[in-house]
């Protein structure tokens, strides 16, 4: 019975909290009865919502072929749109992804934020509803509308409760990703016209010519660009990084940035996989390009949360590179290997870089600087979060028994099998990512203490220790025993393998 | 033996748990007795495995114990391969290991982060059997790396000071250079073969030496020496082998117990057993071969030289360990495997003894490190002396010690290898390149064995007064653990020699191609038993280079301590060069990591900043805003314009309307 509105209850659950946020309000101070029922609401939402999701999983057909907890009612009626729900091996962990993240974010921001707290929570809320959603439509307009309703919260979470330069980062960030979702509407239109309908599935089954599956995927192309962040359209990533809070950050990094992979291997591939076939040498370059490039610009940064943010962007590199290895695979072990590589990529960069941007937090909360140059020695002081800051650097350069290291080596192994060069290139992260991230390590953590703010810096409280823990504790349970993730995706994977190899010309 | 085997790997990773997060609450000794009983008890375990392989016929094991991962068919596997190669690495890494944490309770007594330390050793104690015990490339590629993290946290464990915390990063990174090369390779083992686990890729071998592939369009190459070569450089990395061996010494600003087992023992030679372990794969490619030996001869050389010169008293060790690392190179290379293996066991011992005996003087001296500094400390520290004296004849070959065995029998396999049967030009050139190299590398090691030994142990006292009067022999913590390696030091080889490079101990783990296999060959015309060896010493040129480089350091350090003065200023070039160590250090840092950091510059502030943001993105705001302004203008707010807009813009639709339709 309730799996049956399963996937509804996820989206909407966090959606009404919201709600029910905005009406209790913020309270006199943050000590007040009606401040508390807030927080509690709010964690308690979030709480229900993963439990949930926990029920989620454990429901899940591994084996199954199609979709499954599909839930499919007419919404419009006269454009033959339905709302339309379902998962597979390939949206699941992302909706997982999803649900254990924004707890975390509730917990991280308990009392940090001063500001409206009632509204920040009932906008992470909101968004956590509205990111179930994009990873659960599989009706074309439906997709749309979670996916724009989605920039909604966050813009006003950066704007709101973000930095100095909050309002360029805002526009910036609003600007690059509507404009490109804007084609994607556009492409939508066009299918419909073909289609007669919406259905994702429709869109995947009817025949399409050349011409117009380059400019859907140029459409596509362009919205997904943007939210993975691809080179060249990458530049609103470290503003937008920079100037959010810490809860933004981690929710921008961890699941927004793989809405942008998601749409590549849930739309491009299945709808235009001809198109895709053309496109797929640039995608590589460009992904190689991010691997590179990005890897020397990170190097440089004086700020910690543009230095994650690059690395972001490097190791989404590896999911659009994975992603769009299927072509040059002629035969063998690695064609699936690249798309369970890019996939569990996505998994891992969502926990790793969430943690990376909980950790600056934990240092601006203290501080209120996140220059590299402002701190030194910080190991002295919080000798707990240096273990666990050196621990998730570590994931982030790829270490072996972490989660980091898993897509990455799937992704290098397959890229191998496609081009010496893509693999050469591809695995220069072990030594860019080792430098960028260990370098900031050695500024930051080690050292003598730096300077007074150093010196007076106090270890982690209880609640940032639970959320660190528990993402530490992840990142090596997925990096030592990655199966369950893995097998979860491999039955769907296969089938978009075979899916993308048909030709829909 | 499966609950043997997981016990061996598990019990030090427990402790390592425990001592690491309840370090507060178990205290100092808590946190030194659970890890040397967990350490304890892998050696034992351990020696047991190596008991039953050796003397109860026991076959070799490959078992999986879980499942990482499966996909794409790609089965990805942790599971233990225990043969008797692995069985002797068990019983080296744990032997040793075991010393160290022993030694350690008296180097680090002092020493705030105590608990921490003894949580790492045995962090990587698992780490390191999990590497040697692995039947896979992932779980090989997981110790591999998890070794270089515990040797990053180690170099970096005095975290306030700016050489350890430079040393660590420079090892972390150069190390993450070899690795490069190695997930590379393994990633073509998973092409050319479609598996991880070793079995199915030694099987597949001649299939993948029957391969081409152009890695460069319109030049086929070898498949497998290509993989083997790309292997071999996460080797040099991780065995610090020319161009890449410049974080070890760097990597001695850690504490002295972790010089000793990781950068010496252990970790350091990963690499020698790793190309050992893959000798199925590294038979099939001569070329291979040949890169190794030159790599390694070149690093048996010239690091060598170095440790003439340096004056740290770790440093000298270290370039030592540099310079023997080279040797088991060559050998590699030489297709003599075993002996690599050998010169790999017995240089377990005596140089972790050679660096527990460093340590004990410098713990003696507070922590005083320059041999300038030193000298005559024999008569205060006896034990100290006596086993630092073994460690150092073991060291240059004395005849009958660990070292002469296996050093000895490595340069004759050197020089008995197929390469000197090679016709080509370039066979003949590898050849006297590797067996001049390790011969003359010979008389180089006893030459800075001895002059530190002298200078340290001998002559005139060079302490300050306040040291001197502090001097006294370490407690027994440190001198047991420096008797327990001397022992063996001084005796493994004379026992072991025979059956392990002549008795076919490895049997099936090591494989050597019949026209390559040097030490058969050996053993049919020359081997006549250890005491053979020792009585036909007179006819080993190798014995006289050793003798000669002895003398040379006895007369230059003891009795004519005036003349390397003289020398120094004479090849004050020459001197330079060594004592800037060829200048590669200085081509790392100002050539590459500038370099690099002038290309992340570049890149961010010409590619993001200028172009992207700059023209791109707020070009085209900028350009949309002056459109907008000049639109503007049109805008100015007066009724009649807008009516006369409108007027004029419907006329012009009707018109064309009427007109045109």
């Amino acid at each position: 019975m309730l799996a049956n509105y399963l996937l509804s209850i996820l989206v909407w659950l966090p959606i009404a909290g919201g709600a029910v946020l905005l009406v209790i309000g913020d309270g006199n101070d943050n000590r007040s009865p009606q401040a508390g029922l807030m927080r509690m609401t709010a964690l308690g939402t979030s709480m229900l919502t993963f439990v949930l999701s926990i029920g989620l999983y454990a429901a899940f057909d591994n084996a199954a072929t199609g979709m499954q907890f599909v839930e499919r009612v007419p919404w419009i009626e006269s454009f033959n749109v339905w709302y339309y729900l379902g998962v597979d091996g390939i949206s699941a962990p992302l909706i997982l992804l999803t649900t254990f993240i924004t707890p975390l974010v509730v917990i991280a921001g308990w009392d940090t934020i001063k500001q409206q707290p009632a509204q920040y929570f009932s906008a992470f809320l909101i968004l956590e509803g509205l990111m179930i959603g994009v990873f659960s439509a599989l009706d074309g307009l439906l997709f749309y509308v979670f996916w724009e309703a989605m920039l909604i919260p966050m813009f006003l979470i950066i704007g709101v409760w973000g930095g100095a330069r909050r309002v360029y980062a805002t526009l910036k960030f609003f600007l690059y990703t509507f404009l490109g979702s804007v084609l994607m509407l556009v492409a939508f239109i066009y299918l419909y016209l073909q289609t007669g309908g919406f259905d994702l599935f429709g869109f995947m089954n009817v025949p399409l010519g050349m011409t117009a599956q380059k400019l859907i995927f140029i459409a596509f192309l362009l919205a997904f660009a943007v939210k993975v962040p691809m080179f060249p359209v990458h530049t609103w990533l470290p503003d937008a990084h920079v100037e959010a809070p810490t809860g933004g950050s981690v929710i921008l990094a961890a699941i927004m940035l793989k809405m942008g992979g998601y749409g590549f291997v849930r739309l491009s591939l299945p709808i235009v996989p001809d198109g895709s076939d053309y496109f797929a040498g640039l995608m590589i370059a460009l992904s190689l390009i991010a691997v590179v490039y990005i890897g020397f610009v990170a190097l440089m940064q004086k700020d910690m949360k543009k230095l994650i943010a690059y690395s972001s962007i490097a190791h989404m590199g590896f999911v659009t590179l994975g992603f769009f290895l299927l072509w040059s695979i002629t035969a063998g072990t690695g064609v699936r290997l690249g798309v369970s590589g890019a996939m569990v990529q996505m998994v891992s960069h969502g926990l790793i870089s969430g943690a990376m941007f909980l950790c600056v937090g934990v240092l601006y909360d203290r501080v209120h600087s996140r220059q590299i140059a402002d701190y030194g020695g910080v190991a002295n002081t919080m000798p707990i979060f240096a273990s666990l800051f050196v621990l998730f650097a570590m994931a982030n350069a790829g270490l072996p028994g972490t989660s980091g290291f898993v897509g990455e080596f799937m992704v290098i192994i397959a890229s191998f099998k496609a081009n010496f060069w893509y693999a050469f290139l591809a695995a220069s992260t072990l030594v860019l990512g080792a430098a960028y991230t260990l370098w900031m390590v050695k500024r930051v953590i080690y050292g003598e203490v730096a300077n007074d703010n150093v010196a007076k810096l106090e270890d982690l409280n209880s609640r940032e220790f639970i959320v660190l823990t528990v993402l530490a504790l992840s990142v090596l349970l997925l990096g030592l025993w990655p199966a369950p993730l893995v097998d979860m995706m491999n039955v769907t994977i296969d089938k978009l393998v075979e899916q993308v190899g048909q030709s829909k010309l | 033996m499966y609950e043997y085997y997981l016990t061996i790997v598990l019990a030090p990773l427990a402790a390592a748990i425990i001592a690491g997060l309840f370090g507060k609450k178990i205290g100092r000794a808590g946190a030194h007795w659970i890890t040397i009983i967990a350490v304890g008890i892998s050696c034992l375990l351990s020696l047991l495995v190596l008991r039953n392989m050796f003397w109860g016929g026991a076959e070799p094991e490959n078992i999986s114990v879980y499942t990482w991962a499966v996909t794409d068919g790609l089965r990805m596997e942790v599971g233990f391969l225990v043969d008797r190669l692995t069985a002797l690495m068990m019983c080296v890494v744990s032997f040793v290991s075991l010393m160290v944490h022993i030694y350690t309770i008296g180097y680090m007594h002092e020493d705030p982060g105590y608990q921490r330390f003894f949580s790492y050793i045995s962090l990587f104690t698992f780490s390191m059997l999990m590497l040697v015990m692995s039947n896979n490339f992932l779980q090989l590629f997981f110790g591999w790396e998890a070794v270089g993290l515990v040797s990053y946290l180690l170099i970096g464990f005095w975290f306030k000071r700016e050489t350890a915390i430079f040393a660590n990063l420079k090892a972390f990174i150069v190390n993450r250079i070899g690795d490069f090369g190695f997930i590379l390779g393994i990633s073509g083992v998973v092409m050319f073969s479609g598996s991880l686990d070793y079995a199915t890729v030694f099987a597949a071998a001649e299939g993948i030496a029957a391969q081409d592939i152009e890695v460069i369009a319109g030049m086929p190459w070898n498949a497998m020496t290509l993989v083997c070569i790309l292997l071999f450089i996460g080797a040099m990395g991780k065995s610090a082998q020319a161009p890449l061996h410049v974080w070890l010494p760097d990597s001695m600003a850690g504490p002295t117990p972790i010089s000793a087992l990781i950068h010496a023992a252990t970790m350091v030679t990963a690499g020698i057993f790793m190309v050992a372990r893959m000798s199925p794969l590294f038979e099939f490619s001569t070329t291979a071969l040949g890169v190794v030996i030159i790599i390694g001869a070149i690093t048996a050389f010239f690091t060598g030289l170095l440790g003439i010169v340096q004056n740290d008293i770790k440093r000298v060790v270290a370039y030592s360990t540099l310079s023997q690392l080279g040797y088991m190179t060559v050998a590699l290379g030489a297709s003599a495997y075993s002996a690599a293996i050998f010169h790999l066991m017995t240089h377990a011992f005596f140089k972790a003894l050679l660096f527990l005996a460093a340590g004990s003087v410098i713990i003696a001296l507070h922590h005083e490190q320059d041999i300038r500094k030193m000298g005559g400390i024999r008569k205060y520290m006896p034990i100290t002396y006596w086993t630092a004296l073994i460690g150092s004849l073991a060291l240059i070959g004395f005849p009958g010690s660990s070292g002469f065995f296996s050093k000895d029998l490595l340069i004759e396999a050197v020089k008995e290898s197929h390469w000197r049967e090679g016709v080509s030009m370039g066979d003949q050139i590898t050849y006297w390149i590797a067996y001049l190299s390790v011969l003359l590398g010979v008389f180089v090691t006893a030459l800075y064995s001895f002059r530190m030994f002298f200078l340290v142990f001998h002559g005139e006292e060079r302490m300050d007064a306040e040291a001197k009067s502090h001097l006294h022999e370490t407690p027994a913590v440190v001198t047991v653990p420096l008797i327990l390696l001397a022992i063996p030091s001084a005796i493994i080889g004379w026992f072991t020699a025979g059956p392990v490079l002549f008795g076919n101990y490895f049997g099936e783990s090591i494989f050597v191609a019949e026209s390559q296999d040097v030490l058969a060959h050996m053993g049919e015309t020359i081997w006549h038993g250890s005491a053979g060896l020792v009585t036909h010493i007179h006819k080993s040129p190798a014995f006289w280079l050793a003798a000669a480089g002895t003398f040379t350091a006895w007369f230059l350090y003891l009795k004519r301590p005036d003349i390397p003065e003289t020398i120094k200023n004479k090849v004050s070039g020459l001197y330079n060069l060594l004592d800037r160590k060829y200048y590669i250090d200085d081509l790392y840092i100002n050539g590459i990591a500038a370099g690099g950091r002038w290309v992340g510059r570049f890149l961010w502030e010409k590619g993001d900043e200028l172009i992207i943001d700059g023209v791109l993105v707020n070009g085209t705001a900028k350009s949309v805003g002056r459109l907008a302004g000049i639109m503007r203008q049109i805008q100015t707010g007066y009724l009649y314009t807008y009516a006369f807009a409108m007027i004029i813009g419907l006329t012009m639709l009707l018109g064309w309307l009427v007109w045109l339709r």
